[in-house]
Order: structure tokens, then C-alpha cells, then sequence
């Protein structure tokens, strides 16, 4: 393809090449080079090798914070596809003031994640929380202490990010439904196919671009995650719930200790590229060699 | 249209006589702090008045949280757009700041000030002074060493106020019988990993622990008596309540206060929330230093002044630190923060009960103990609390193991 081709097109497109170029992979190679020196409050140059690393993976708290990311990144992504397709398919019955459910549980993907997260925890609080409220009304064998129990708190926190998130992903399902041909529906009762099944075994695979936008969106959200542990938990009981982005901001603010957050970012950047690599070879290069054959 | 004009004259006028009045000798400062509750911004406004009062301008940048403050001030300084002073603790948080040559030398007004003869104890200048000179101005003291106690709930279950952790521990089931949350902890890393170290001091003493926390000593980390240090730190938290994690300290003082527990163990600036409440030192409340070898901790807070190219910043940077160490300022100060002042000479005729015991304190040279983070970087003492906090949430977090793993703190040479 020769150069001047489209070459409106290429300038425009020049700043913004410019721009990632500068701050994603000038970051990128600012942090690893920084990774490998003992800075501590300010970035010195002070060469040490693979110490931060080192060190790093010694900490029972960055496994902590990588165990939390895996059991956070299944159950919130699982969940809110699970629960947002149920309440898509729920609303797609032609239901009677379906406006108004709709925006009920798309609701909460308005409210930020620190918000969503002090909601929860004051309802998850058990001196003064659901489960102090239930004692109240008698029902003293109510037990609520997920927040507070460090085994469970990172569940607590999935609870509240897909309480946010499944709305969401109602909306994303709910207008791929509405983009089903009427005419398939009308084949699958002519076939006397159970309603069930003919959402799991045919529609849903029909709506494979939204659940791929769903989990694209989902997952980028999920590595990500540090305003809504920060206002739920704080990363406690403990570190029970810390995550490794909190691990990364924490090095760099309060402790000062620049070396080691670089370090753990650029884990983070490269287990992102680990998961993200396949899955974008698989979907934009050999999809499209295979659909151009 | 003549109102119009008026209008524009009452706008304007005043306008360009402030600005007149702005020429002659006036400095600006900005200054970065976290003091936002109630009796920190009394406190803080006592240095802004004493600022305006000198025909300056104060800019108020109050950030919520230590850690956030001081990181803002960091970003701030590398940016290139340093505030005129900024807040940071009695400990190394600064040093690397001073290494890299960002601050501003106070010791022409020091010197000529004669600062090393009046700041007390003399540590403070040890903090503050690198290769002779002054990096830093230290503007009061706070001190860790404290159980804050309940007198009606000791009244009520017929018990004497508990003067060390063994007496509390005895008499902590009784409370809990009557009802009562014994202890009183606020589950944040900072609250735990600052119980730990009263009850360190009180336990094994300011020596050992010096030794620990400074020479970095495994003799004396593994001569026995931390471990009951740890047992005894791991006995007391069970008697803490279920809504303890993530609790802020000043909803936690609040529990003593109204009687819904019975003690916390907190820094001095609890004192400011029971005198809030209309609550008596000695009174309604007992505050006690544990253990039998009382100590006053220097812990407090400092002021440092990073580098300006401006040659009138340097002059409002000077003016401001003396204006920080003068004896009516830091009696005004003290008084509305609640702390100890950094020199002998000011008047604390308004000290009440509790105050006036770390005031007797501090004059005897034995009592004055130092903490971790005097010695150790933040990334030290952060990464020694995330494991005194596991090992307070974590049940199964064995002694032998924390012990093992502090070890690997002590010698990672963070």
C-alpha cells in the first residue's frame, strides 16, 4: 500500500499515535528502568538488578493481593453476565412498565464505585448494618459478618461490584435480544423448543458480540478495581482484600517506595499482556485469516 | 447609569488600596497540611492568624489524610511547583528529600535564633538536622502511650481503673459479662501496628525495643520477650467487638466516651474528642501510660520548606519558621492541638490533667522514648505493620511464623 494513501487520514491519526506512543510505552519503559533502582521517595538512579522483584514476590501480601484479583476478576465477571442476561431475558418478556425496571437496575452504573462502595458498607456493617437492623426485629440468628471476616470479605466485595456491574450488562444483552429476528423466535415455537433452551442453546450464542463487549468492558474494569476496596474495605481485615493495584498505589504514596511499586506494575502490565496476548491473536488476526480464506 | 458607576467604584476601589497595602513587605505562603478535624484546624489556624497578623497572606491547602498530604507535597515538589511549607511527622519521611537537595537550609534563622538551645527534647533537633544544619522546623509532640478508660464502666462492674495491660486483661471478661466491649481498637493498619508498639514499650521497655527497632539487634528480637509481646497483643484482641475493621479512631474514641466500651489505647490526640464531649480528665475519663516504666513518646509534627527559585519565597520560608518556634505562637497552638510544645519555656497554664502528666513526663530524660519510624523508612515501618496487622486478623497466623517474618523486615535493609 503506497504511503501517500489515505494520507489525510494518517495525519490526523499522527497525534494520537504520538501521544501512546510518549505516555503508554515512554511509561512503560520509565517504570521498568525505575523497577530495577532502590528509589524510594523520589526516582534515583541507584541500580540494584532484580532486588524489587525479589523482594516482591516474597511478601505474603502481594499473594494475597493476587489470589483477591483472581477470585474478584471470575466472580465479578461471572456474575454480572449470569445475573445481567437473567434480567435481560426477564425484561425482554414484553413485562408491564419495562422502562421503569430498566432503569432500576441500570441504576447503579450511575452511582461511582465509591459511593456503591460506602452503600455497602454500611448495609454489610454488623454493629449497625442489615444484620444489627434484623437483631432489632428479633431475628437474632441473623448472621451477616462478611465485611469483617477475612476469608469472606472479598466476597462481600464482589457482591457490591456486581450489584453495580449487572445492570450494565442487562442493558448490553437486552438490546442484543431486541436485535433477534422475530422470525427466529417464530421457527423455534413452530419446533416446539422449551423457551429455556431456546435462550441458552440458540440466542445466546447469537449474542456472542455482546458478551464479548460485555467481558472486553467487565475485564478491563477488573484489573483495574481500587476505588470500590479502598470505600468498602480498605483492603481489610488486615490486607485480606487488598489488591495488587492497591499494593502499586500504596508504594508509591504513603510508603515511599517508588522501586517496588514500579516493580509490581510492571508485573501487572505483564500478566495483563500474558491473558489479553492469545485472546487478541485468536480474535483479530486469526479470525480474520480464516474468515478471509 | 450613576448607579452603575457606583457599584463599579464600591468593586474597584477597595480592590486597589488592598493591592496598595500588598506592596510594602508583604509575603504569601502556601501552605500543605492534613489537619481537617475540629481541634486540628483551631490548631492550624492559630499559626495562620499569627501569619496575617504579621501583614501576610496564608493560603490554606488542607488535604484529608497524612498519606495523601504528603504525597501531594512530593508530586508538588518534582513538579516544579512547591508550596511555601508543607506537614510531615517527626521521622525519616523527609530525608530523601533533604538527600536530592530540595529544601530550603533554615539555619540562618536558626543559628541567629539560637534553636538549639531552646527546642526540647534535644532528639527534635536530631530529627531536623542533617550535616549541621536546620531542614526542618518540629512544632509539637505527640506521644502513642496511652489507654483511655472509662471511669463509670470500671465504677459499674466494681473494678479499679487498670493501670498496665496484665490488670486490664484480668478484668477484661468481667466487662465483657456486663455488656461492655473491653477494648476499643479501630481495625486500620495504623491504629493496630500503633497499639502494638505501647504495648511493646510497656512490656519489654523503651531500651530493648530501641535496640530492636534501631540497631536491628536478633539477639535481642529472639531473646524471648517479644514473643510475649506478641501473646499479649494477640489476648487483647480478643476482646475487641465485631465492627472493628475499618473503623476511623475517632468513631472508636467515641465508644469509650459514651460507655459502649471500656478502653482504647490511642495516641494523645483522643483527648481533643473527650473534651469535645464535655468530658472530665481524671473525672469521667482516666488516662493512663501502661506499664511500669512510663514513657512519652516523641511522636509529632513538623514543618519543612522546599526550595524556591524566588528569592521572596526564601524570605516568607524563614519568616514563617521563626514564626513557628515563638513561645506565645506555640502556646497558642499547643493548647488548641492538644500536644506537648517543642520547648520548656511556654506557658501550659491551660493544660489540664492528662496534659499535665506528659508535661512532668517529658522533663525527665529516662522517660522520652522514640518510635520505629524515627529510625526506619516508611517503607520499613509499613511493611513491619502489614504483618502485625495480619497477625492480628489472621488466627492462624502462628507466633513463630510473624516472628520469622519479622525478621526477614529486620534484615531486608528496606
Amino acid at each position: 500500500m503506497p504511503f501517500y494513501r489515505n494520507i489525510a487520514a494518517k495525519i490526523a491519526l499522527l497525534p494520537m499515535i504520538v501521544i501512546s506512543l510518549t505516555v503508554f510505552v515512554g511509561c512503560i519503559i520509565y517504570s521498568f528502568v525505575y523497577s530495577l533502582t532502590n528509589s524510594k521517595l523520589v526516582p534515583v538512579m541507584n541500580y540494584v538488578g532484580f532486588d524489587q522483584y525479589e523482594r516482591l514476590f516474597k511478601q505474603r501480601k502481594w499473594d494475597v493481593a493476587v489470589e483477591n484479583i483472581f477470585i474478584y476478576g471470575f466472580v465479578f465477571t461471572i456474575g454480572c453476565l449470569i445475573i445481567g442476561f437473567l434480567l435481560a431475558v426477564l425484561i425482554d418478556q414484553k413485562i408491564r412498565g419495562e422502562s421503569l425496571f430498566r432503569t432500576i437496575f441500570l441504576y447503579p452504573y450511575a452511582m461511582s464505585f465509591v459511593v456503591t462502595g460506602l452503600v455497602w458498607k454500611w448495609v454489610l456493617n454488623p454493629t449497625f448494618g442489615l444484620e444489627n437492623s434484623m437483631h432489632m426485629w428479633g431475628m437474632t440468628w441473623f448472621e451477616l459478618d462478611w465485611l469483617v471476616n477475612r476469608d469472606l470479605a472479598i466476597y462481600a466485595v464482589c457482591i457490591a461490584a456486581v450489584w453495580q456491574g449487572a445492570g450494565f450488562v442487562m442493558v448490553l444483552m437486552l438490546a442484543g435480544l431486541r436485535g433477534i429476528d422475530e422470525d427466529i423466535w417464530k421457527s423455534l415455537s413452530i419446533e416446539g423448543v422449551a423457551k429455556w433452551k431456546s435462550y441458552i442453546f440458540v440466542i445466546l450464542p447469537m449474542l456472542r458480540p455482546m458478551v464479548v463487549t460485555a467481558i472486553v468492558l467487565i475485564a478491563a474494569g477488573v484489573v483495574k478495581v481500587y476505588d470500590l476496596i479502598l470505600a468498602l474495605t480498605s483492603g481489610g481485615p488486615g490486607y485480606a482484600t487488598t489488591t495488587p493495584a492497591m499494593y502499586v498505589m500504596e508504594n508509591f504514596f504513603s510508603r515511599a517506595n517508588l522501586g517496588q511499586a514500579f516493580a509490581a506494575s510492571i508485573i501487572m502490565f505483564i500478566s495483563v499482556v500474558c491473558i489479553l496476548a492469545p485472546w487478541a491473536f485468536y480474535e483479530f488476526y486469526l479470525r480474520n485469516k480464516y474468515a478471509n480464506n | 447609569m450613576k448607579k452603575f458607576f457606583s457599584i463599579l467604584l464600591t468593586i474597584f476601589v477597595p480592590l486597589s488600596f488592598t493591592n496598595a497595602s500588598k506592596a510594602a513587605g508583604h509575603m504569601e505562603a502556601e501552605v500543605i497540611h492534613w489537619w481537617t478535624s475540629g481541634g486540628e484546624q483551631a490548631a492550624i489556624s492559630e499559626f495562620a492568624k499569627a501569619w496575617e497578623e504579621m501583614g501576610n497572606t496564608w493560603i490554606d491547602t488542607a488535604i484529608t489524610g497524612g498519606d495523601n498530604a504528603r504525597g501531594t507535597t512530593v508530586n508538588r515538589i518534582i513538579g516544579g511547583n512547591p508550596p511555601t511549607a508543607a506537614q510531615f511527622n517527626v521521622s525519616k519521611q523527609f530525608v530523601d528529600l533533604v538527600e536530592q537537595g530540595l529544601l530550603q537550609s533554615l539555619e540562618e534563622v536558626a543559628s541567629a535564633e539560637g534553636w538549639r538551645d531552646f527546642i526540647y527534647p534535644p532528639e527534635l533537633i536530631e530529627t531536623c538536622e542533617f550535616e549541621g544544619e536546620f531542614y526542618c522546623v518540629p512544632v509539637n509532640i505527640h506521644s502513642w502511650q496511652w489507654m483511655w478508660i472509662n471511669n463509670d464502666v470500671y465504677k459499674q462492674v466494681g473494678l479499679p481503673v487498670p493501670q498496665t495491660f496484665e490488670e486490664f486483661l484480668a478484668g477484661a471478661p468481667k466487662i465483657q459479662e456486663a455488656g461492655i466491649i473491653p477494648l476499643a481498637l479501630g481495625g486500620q493498619g495504623w491504629q493496630e501496628s500503633g497499639m502494638f508498639d505501647v504495648v511493646a514499650s510497656s512490656i519489654m521497655g523503651f531500651p530493648l525495643m530501641q535496640s530492636i527497632y534501631r540497631d536491628k539487634d536478633l539477639d535481642a528480637f529472639r531473646d524471648g520477650r517479644f514473643e510475649s509481646v506478641l501473646n499479649t497483643y494477640r489476648e487483647l484482641n480478643q476482646f475487641t467487638d465485631e465492627g472493628s475493621p475499618g473503623r476511623l479512631w475517632n468513631d472508636t474514641t467515641a465508644m469509650v466516651i459514651e460507655g459502649k466500651a471500656a478502653m482504647q489505647v490511642m495516641g494523645d490526640w483522643a483527648r481533643g474528642e473527650f473534651a469535645v464531649a464535655g468530658k472530665e480528665a481524671m473525672v469521667d475519663y482516666s488516662c493512663v501510660i501502661p506499664g511500669k516504666e512510663k514513657y512519652v513518646a516523641l511522636g509529632g509534627d513538623v514543618f519543612v520548606f522546599p526550595k524556591n527559585d524566588d528569592p521572596k519565597v526564601k524570605d516568607a520560608q524563614l519568616a514563617m519558621a521563626s514564626m513557628m518556634v515563638n513561645q506565645t505562637v506555640q502556646a497558642k497552638f499547643n493548647n488548641a492541638k492538644g500536644s506537648l510544645p517543642m520547648r520548656l519555656d511556654v506557658d501550659t497554664s491551660a493544660a489540664d490533667a492528662c496534659m499535665q502528666m506528659g508535661l512532668d513526663l517529658i522533663q525527665n530524660p529516662d522517660a522520652i522514648m522514640r518510635e520505629s519510624d524515627d529510625w526506619n523508612t516508611p517503607a520499613f515501618t509499613a511493611a513491619w505493620g502489614d504483618i502485625i496487622s495480619e497477625f492480628r486478623n489472621d488466627p492462624n497466623y502462628t507466633v513463630a511464623q510473624v516472628m520469622d517474618d519479622l525478621e526477614g523486615v529486620l534484615t531486608s535493609g528496606l
